[in-house]
């Protein structure tokens, strides 16, 4: 009398017949999913051999260095490009204090009451405003009230308003990632809650906070909206000295470009969006490089 | 008073009072006076009275959710981090009551060490863990001398002392452990509370713990709560065992596993329950 044991062998045929199905959709999601992800390089791809097509032989010292012309051929985007740089530094010096300043109330030091709550509502819902009505908010309060006129400084202020909600959620997710355990080790040191977010709690959140912080600089660069709302589609010829200065940006005269009946400008015009796209190139690859630099912490 | 539910409240034979011996000279270093601990509705400590006798190793034993570590915790007024705790009662401490509206809890903190069941070193060097409390304390002295002196009371200065500047994290976790202890000794506290410190830890990296317990023992009061009886058997003068959020039972370690005057103690330290 032995035990009888399994006498199928190691292959079970119905299992197998299963397993072939089961393998085939695991197959066909990840092509699938790969077709999703291809949609979105694809589409950078095209865009940008259409641009560099139409655009590439107007690239130039010149091209960089000139003002704008009535002749396409001899028209620049100096004036844009300096006055993007001047307005995007401008709106990270009111944006990034203000984003993270705020992230850190809300995490660290709020209580949660229905004050609190209220603000954390209304800036996820403000992360959703267009940027039509920031450029409304901008020309009302910056532009008339606050009498800054059609300048660099209503301009940015109004960039600042915009992204302020992305830096604050962006900076929100980075602090909480913080583990607890490093901020009960602090406190139980005898440090203060200041002591506790400035020398642990900061530090550990700081290359989430940049990331967020220079992608939604990123998005302010790349806005034309809000600045025709303020009136920064104007013509300007010269570089801006102070910001008081009205001042144009790269969207701006990229807009004004294609909006030209003569085929030069728009040549000019794909010119311009290489310009753009390498700004802003630039500053994601500084994100990441900052980001790693930071993370890297030994 | 309100009946817990399940089984019947329990009597407790509490003995705030330190248990008579070689600690009664010495003085009490915390008296812990009815003290409550509420999370919203929830009675998590209830009543608790006790002394912890100056220079003695206390253990807090009982089974999960019993409360030990929110007692623990109250101690050093790390429950105020916590939104809907509520403490009540008195934890008295040179005289003061700690756990008053007019004590600031950083000032309780630096007096009251705390070391945390996971190791959690900063992300920074050996030397700016050590040294991140006594700079933010503003301690007057030589730094690099109180870091040494507190890494050699941690029994760990021989193995780090030529990699001070590396990161903390590279540390096995038994030595992180130490380490955390170390930076705990460095603001010069007069009470280390340890919660489960050990419970992460494999059973050469606890045995060293244990040593380190009783060295530190000659210049600190020490509270550790324990899951591990055996632990609590090994280094400590006292026991307190909890359950229910009660005090069932405080006595000299020795008596409480020897001869238990409690019923639900007896099951507990013989595995029956918990």
């Amino acid at each position: 009398m032995t035990a009888q044991l399994p006498t199928a062998g190691f292959r079970d045929p119905e299992f197998a017949r299963r397993l072939g199905r089961r393998h085939r959709a695991g197959t066909w999601y990840k092509w699938i999913c790969f077709a999703a992800a291809a949609v979105g390089v694809l589409t950078l791809a095209v865009l940008l051999t259409d641009v560099l097509i139409d655009g590439a032989r107007r690239l130039s010292p010149e091209f960089l260095s000139s003002f704008p012309s009535r002749r396409p051929e001899s028209a620049g985007i100096k004036a844009a490009l300096w006055g993007s740089i001047w307005m995007i530094s401008l709106t990270a010096l009111m944006a990034f204090p203000l984003g993270v300043g705020a992230a850190i109330y809300l995490e660290e030091y709020a209580a949660r009451n229905w004050l609190n709550r209220l603000i954390e509502v209304n800036i996820a819902n403000l992360a959703g405003v267009p940027s039509i009505v920031y450029g409304l908010l901008g020309l009302e309060l910056f532009v008339r009230a606050l009498g800054f006129g059609r300048s660099l400084l209503a301009g940015s202020a109004t960039m600042a308003l915009l992204i302020l909600p992305v830096i604050i959620i962006a900076s929100r997710e980075a602090i909480r990632a913080v583990p607890g355990s490093i901020r009960e080790a602090s406190y139980a040191l005898g440090a203060s809650r200041w002591q506790t977010t400035r020398h642990h709690v900061l530090p550990s959140a700081f290359a989430g906070i940049l990331t967020g912080t220079i992608l939604a600089l990123s998005r302010a660069i790349g806005e034309t909206a809000p600045l025709i709302m303020i009136g920064a589609l104007t013509f300007i010829a010269f570089v801006p000295e102070g910001v008081l200065d009205p001042f144009t940006a790269l969207p701006i005269q990229i807009f004004n470009w294609v909006s030209r009946p003569q085929p030069g400008f728009h040549v000019n015009a794909a010119a311009g969006i290489l310009v753009l796209l390498a700004v802003l190139l630039l500053m994601n690859s500084v994100a990441i490089v900052l980001r790693n630099r930071f993370q890297r912490k030994w | 008073m309100s009946a817990a539910p399940g089984p019947a409240t329990p009597v407790p034979v509490v003995a705030p009072a330190p248990p008579a011996g070689r600690f009664k000279a010495a003085g009490n270093a915390l008296e812990i006076r009815d003290v409550s601990v509420y999370y919203g509705d929830v009675h998590a400590v209830k009543n608790v009275s006790l002394d912890i006798p100056t220079r003695a190793i206390v253990a807090m034993i009982g089974p999960s959710g019993c409360g030990k570590s929110t007692l623990l915790r109250s101690l050093n007024r790390m429950n105020d981090l916590v939104v809907s705790a509520r403490v009540e009662g008195q934890v008295l401490f040179r005289g003061e009551n700690l756990i008053g509206r007019g004590v600031d809890p950083v000032e309780v903190r630096r007096r009251i060490g705390m070391v945390f069941q996971k190791p959690n070193p900063f992300p920074k060097s050996i030397y700016d863990n050590v040294a991140f409390g006594p700079r933010i304390n503003g301690m007057p002295g030589d730094m690099d001398e109180i870091v040494e002196t507190s890494l050699r009371q941690a029994a760990l200065w021989e193995e780090v002392k030529h990699r001070l500047r590396e990161s903390a994290l590279g540390l096995s976790g038994g030595q992180q452990q130490r380490l955390c202890i170390a930076r705990a000794l460095a603001v010069k506290p007069e009470i280390l509370l340890l919660d489960e410190p050990a419970s992460a830890l494999d059973p050469i990296a606890t045995a060293k713990i244990e040593e380190l317990l009783k060295e530190l023992q000659r210049e600190y009061t020490i509270v550790i709560v324990t899951h591990n009886m055996q632990q609590a058997a090994r280094v400590s003068d006292l026991t307190a065992f909890m359950y229910l959020g009660r005090l069932m039972e405080y006595n000299v370690t020795d008596d409480i596993f020897t001869n238990p005057r409690v019923r639900e103690t007896e099951d507990y330290i013989t595995g029956r329950f918990g």
